[in-house]
């Protein structure tokens, strides 16, 4: 009896460039993978994290090679040549996985460290997979043992606080370019939640005016409402190019929305004021040619990381702490783990112990199917109790910590004491 | 004495320089309060320096080629000054103090024994035409830097490379609008001491306009000044064009300065 290994199979933005990152990416959303992975055999529980920056499948399995090649083929075999995939792609065990998963949701592996959009992205991937019946025992326990741990890295260390975003980088940029930021215009274009946030930094920074384009107009109304702007359809984008000076985009779309070729045309309208394109969309919406142009700065999210490693000292002190606490959580975990190693152990014990009283009652009182309801219940009863009594001191000694017998040697000394390994019927020869 | 002052005046440039260095390198702002003290005590001294030239020549000490230089980097510093007083160009120092120091080596060490002037530049147009010019070359010298400091962080921002500059230099806004400001200053005052030439010009030789080489060259200097003028003002060309153009027309400047009186001989060849 092992348990099943857990494995984490991912590329992130420090393994992998924006471009193939993009074609990995599930932007149709977590149903349509999900699916993918449902009748698959080699794994058995299994979750899909897709972020801007990184795509992570966590599943359980027997065979970790078998099941890998099997989960690779399955979700990605459209989009991306099998060597690519071999290059970046990278691969965690058990207690490795753990703790990558720790440090994903406690936002230690983010873009920009001590962000906390991440966890919010885990919990809604989280959600999506229980949805579907894909998570079981483990990964339940392991991913709410995630979300803890965040919570825990968030309150013992100000690693949230100096939380240096991306929308941080992008004020610190746009104050590079423009100088000041009173009296400019920015331009959402796609009303994501990251470009939410990127607006509420810049309006705090002196920005007087947002314009938010989306597709749904309803949506771009609500937000647009929330800093007195103006809501505009997509089609408007070029005219409105004329008026803003920052464009913020994170639309979900697959392609690009603005190419070099519509942009150059609005500078001679602008007069050559300065753009400053923000890209933080992935798959990306804006031609990166763009940033050729004179006079116009286009950043995407993997030119912002640059910006926000400058500031990386500080939360490096705190990300020290951060990590103690999740090594510690890991521990925890592993031992957590190891236990449940134990529980297949406990379970045959008492299935064989209860057939052996169960037999013994029967031989003396007859079948107990044919008796009285209210006998039956008894006797089951006392069936439960007996076999309680029976396995209370072998489960003891399983479970009680112990300094010179190790939990794998306790549980070979039960499963030999009992013979539960060399049995024909599954429940061992007591 | 001016001599004496001069020396001083040198030497305090270069601690100044020395100082803004240190600030640009180690950010401290306490080092960038001594070289700010140190640049106004030189240009305290490089005036009481043209000042003592004044009596000690009996005219306006903007003949020679040692006169020219030193009272260009007075102007130059005199520019930074008035820029400093209005608004803070973040480590626009650090290369004003270079280039100011580059010019009074240069002054340094060129002849200056004062020459007794030649009859036919006796006249009150030396003082406006010199001074005029060389204040406007002082202004153009600072777009020129301002110009050179805007690609430098350009480029950065650009490349997304963040190296020395992007932290140092100020916003590409800030770095344009000083571009701009010095044009517009700089090239009206280039104008006037065209026109106060070529009216001293028709005093002196009795014609407005002689075509000798540094007449030409201040002409050629004038246009490239007046085109990047006319395309900030109506296509809207700003940034890197525009630092890219002052460039070059500051080179165009230096030229007329040296390279004309060096290379090609005129009527301009300083007293010699």
């Amino acid at each position: 009896m092992r348990r099943d290994t857990i494995v984490l199979l991912g590329v992130n933005h420090k393994t992998t460039p924006l471009a193939v990152r993009e074609k990995l990416a599930l932007s149709s959303g977590y149903e349509e993978p999900l699916q993918a992975l449902e009748n698959l055999e080699e794994i058995r529980e299994y979750y899909l994290l897709s972020t801007c920056n990184r795509v992570e499948i966590l599943f359980t399995c027997r065979d970790v090679d078998q099941a890998r090649t099997r989960v690779l083929e399955r979700l990605f075999v459209d989009s991306v040549s099998t060597e690519d995939l071999h290059q970046h792609i990278y691969q965690h065990i058990n207690a490795d996985a753990v703790g990558h998963l720790f440090q994903v949701a406690a936002s230690l592996d983010s873009m920009i460290i001590g962000e906390s959009q991440i966890l919010g992205q885990l919990k809604e991937a989280y959600r999506h997979a229980t949805k579907k019946g894909c998570t079981g025992f483990i990964l339940n326990k392991l991913l709410h043992k995630s979300f803890s741990v965040a919570k825990r890295v968030r309150s013992e260390t100000r690693i949230g606080a100096s939380a240096v975003s991306i929308s941080y980088a992008a004020v610190e940029l746009a104050r590079k370019i423009f100088g000041s930021l009173a009296g400019k215009k920015v331009l959402l274009v796609g009303a994501g939640e990251m470009a939410e946030l990127a607006a509420e930094h810049l309006v705090g920074q002196g920005v007087t005016e947002v314009v938010v384009a989306n597709r749904t107009l309803q949506r771009a109304v609500d937000l647009a409402r929330c800093y007195n702007g103006q809501a505009v359809a997509l089609d408007e984008l070029l005219d409105q190019l004329q008026q803003v000076d920052i464009i913020i985009s994170s639309t979900g779309s697959p392609d690009l929305i603005l190419r070099k070729e519509d942009v150059r045309p609005v500078m001679r309208e602008r007069r050559n004021r300065p753009l400053f394109f923000i890209d933080i969309a992935v798959p990306r919406d804006l031609d990166p040619a763009i940033n050729d142009l004179d006079n116009i700065y286009l950043y995407d999210i993997d030119d912002l990381h640059n910006v926000v490693e400058m500031n990386r000292y500080e939360r490096d002190k705190e990300a020290i702490k951060a990590k103690r606490i999740i090594a510690e959580e890991q521990l925890k975990f592993a031992k957590w783990l190891a236990n449940m190693e134990a529980t297949p152990t406990i379970i045959q014990l008492r299935a064989g112990v209860e057939d052996l009283v169960r037999a013994e009652v029967e031989k003396t009182m007859g079948r107990l199917g044919n008796m009285e309801e209210m006998d039956r219940l008894g006797l089951e009863k006392m069936i439960a109790a007996i076999t309680g009594k029976v396995v209370y001191h072998p489960l003891c000694y399983l479970k009680t910590e112990h300094h010179c017998i190790s939990l794998n040697e306790r549980i070979k000394t039960i499963r030999d004491l009992y013979q539960l390994d060399n049995s024909d019927n599954g429940h061992g020869r007591i | 004495m001016s001599f004496l002052l001069f020396q001083g005046s040198v030497l305090a440039y270069l601690l100044a320089t020395a100082a803004y260095l240190v600030f640009f390198f180690n950010k401290q702002q306490k080092v960038r309060r001594i070289g700010y003290l140190l640049f106004l005590t030189a240009v305290c001294l490089h005036t009481l320096t043209i000042v003592a030239r004044y009596f000690e020549a009996g005219y306006t000490p903007i003949t020679s080629h040692h006169e020219t230089v030193s009272f260009f980097a007075w102007s130059l510093s005199c520019c930074y000054l008035t820029f400093r007083w209005r608004y803070t160009v973040k480590n626009l120092g650090v290369f004003v103090c270079l280039l100011v120091l580059a010019l009074m080596l240069v002054a340094a060490f060129s002849s200056r024994d004062i020459v007794p002037l030649a009859p036919v530049l006796q006249s009150w147009w030396l003082p406006i035409h010199a001074s005029v010019t060389l204040i406007a070359y002082g202004f153009l010298a600072l777009a020129c830097i301002g110009g050179s400091m805007y690609l430098l962080q350009e480029r950065e921002i650009k490349k997304k490379r963040f190296g020395l500059f992007y932290s140092r230099l100020p916003s590409l806004e800030a770095l344009d609008t000083l571009n701009h400001h010095c044009l517009s200053i700089g090239f009206p005052l280039l104008t006037l001491g065209l026109i106060t030439g070529s009216i001293w010009a028709k005093q002196a030789w009795g014609a407005y306009w002689h075509w000798d080489p540094k007449e030409t060259w201040s002409l050629v200097t004038w246009f490239l000044y007046a085109a990047v003028v006319h395309q900030r003002f109506t296509v809207g060309w700003r940034g890197r064009r525009a630092a890219i153009l002052s460039i070059i027309a500051f080179l165009s400047v230096l030229f007329t300065l040296w390279g004309v009186s060096f290379l090609l001989k005129g009527v301009h060849t300083y007293a010699s």
